[in-house]
Order: C-alpha cells, then structure tokens, then sequence
C-alpha cells in the first residue's frame, strides 16, 4: 500500500487529497496508469500528461521514476510559486 | 539562514534587523498580491504540499549558498488566502559583494517559482481558476 496525495485541479478533479493505493506499479507512469483506468475522473485528471508533476516521498521526480519502496507519491501541476 | 513557510503575515523590517552581520550588502525582494487585469480579485489561494514544502526550498537555498559567496539568507513563503496588497513571500541575500547578492536573489526566486510546491488559485467576483505555470518561468531556470 501506498499512499497518493494529490494538489490543486489534480485533487480537484479526482475530489480527494488523498487515498491509500494498492498497487502493482514499478513506475509512477505505470501507477497514473493503474489509476487512469479506475474512472473516468482519475483519466480526466491525468489525461494530458505533460501537464503532471510528481514527487516520490517529498522528491520531485520524472514520471518514469521507480516506485520501489516509495511510501507516498504526489501528482500535481507545474508549481507556481513565487 | 532562515526557511519559514507560513500562513500569517510578516514584518520584512524586523527580519532584517540582525540579517547578514558583516555583509558587504543585503538584497531583498518581497513579493506582493497584485490586482488582475479586470481589478475584481478577491483573493489569491495559496495551496501548498506541508510534507514537502520546508525542504524543497531549503534544498533551494542550499544550491544558491553553493553557488554564490553568501554570509546570509533568508526566505519566507507564505500560503492561505491573500488580498490583494498582501505580501506573499520574501527573499533575502547578504553577501561581501553585490554581484553575489543579485544573483543568488534572482536564482532563489526562478527557483522558488517553478520548483517549490505552492499552486495559487485566483478568486474573483465571478470565477476560481488556478494559475497557469508559464513556459518563461520554466525557460528562466535554463540560465543557471
């Protein structure tokens, strides 16, 4: 199990901040696409994948990062701090 | 060297009082709530990602501290709900040098744009949107 938290239209479209998944994914790419396949509001919420950013354990990585031993993934938009 | 990220406001003057002994010069930058084009803001929603955000801009200012001679630095980035006029966030830089001070300044606020995990959302009278990342404020960060 791994828990998934989610920000900003991220968290607005899928309509939670945050859930624990049970998943077989070896990448983050593979678990947007476990995740994409559940319902239609996980795919609209990640269907234009060069708008996702994640974070592995507080990490910002690339979608093609590995989930071995992640304990908590994030999916969001570009950052617009500042 | 300071880190804060926080919801409440802050006194950019009283910060500085013991910032930067010995510096050659101090920058700041205080970046502030402005006004959309139509003048019907309400507010800007600040959201931000608690479990990460501390480090990722400490890790931030870490790289700016191995780049530039710095004795100083000090960043805070606020989140929640913010008027219009309302300070958002703050930068500063000390160092023996100005050219240190600027550049590091500019560096931590490319940076803290693109790379710390704050989203806003602009409330108006009439609708909610988050705002946009802009392909400039990625390109901005290719120059260092």
């Amino acid at each position: 199990m791994i828990d998934v938290v989610y920000f900003a239209w991220v968290r607005e479209r899928i309509g939670l901040p945050r859930e624990q998944v049970e998943t077989n994914a070896t990448t983050v790419a593979e678990l947007i696409d476990e995740l994409s396949a559940r319902e239609e509001r996980y795919a609209l919420a990640f269907s234009d994948r060069g708008a996702i950013r994640a974070a592995v354990d507080q990490t910002l990585v690339d979608l093609d990062a590995p989930l071995k031993g992640a304990r908590e993934v994030a999916f969001f938009p570009p950052m617009t701090g500042g | 060297m300071g880190v804060r990220v926080q919801e409440g406001d802050f006194d950019l003057a009283a910060e500085l009082a013991d910032f930067g002994r010995g510096a050659g010069g101090i920058v700041t930058f205080t970046g502030i709530v402005r006004n959309n084009d139509a003048g019907n803001l309400q507010c800007m929603e600040i959201e931000h990602y608690p479990a990460m955000t501390q480090r990722a801009i400490e890790d931030i200012a870490n790289e700016a501290r191995s780049r530039w001679d710095l004795c100083d630095l000090l960043i805070i980035h606020r989140y929640g709900r913010l008027a219009p006029g309302a300070r958002i966030m703050a930068v500063a830089t000390a160092s023996a040098h100005r050219a240190d001070a600027f550049a590091a300044a500019e560096f931590l606020m490319d940076y803290l744009k693109s790379r710390a995990p704050f989203w806003k959302k602009e409330v108006t009278s009439d609708s909610a949107e988050w705002v946009a990342a802009r392909d400039a404020d990625e390109k901005a960060l290719k120059r260092w």
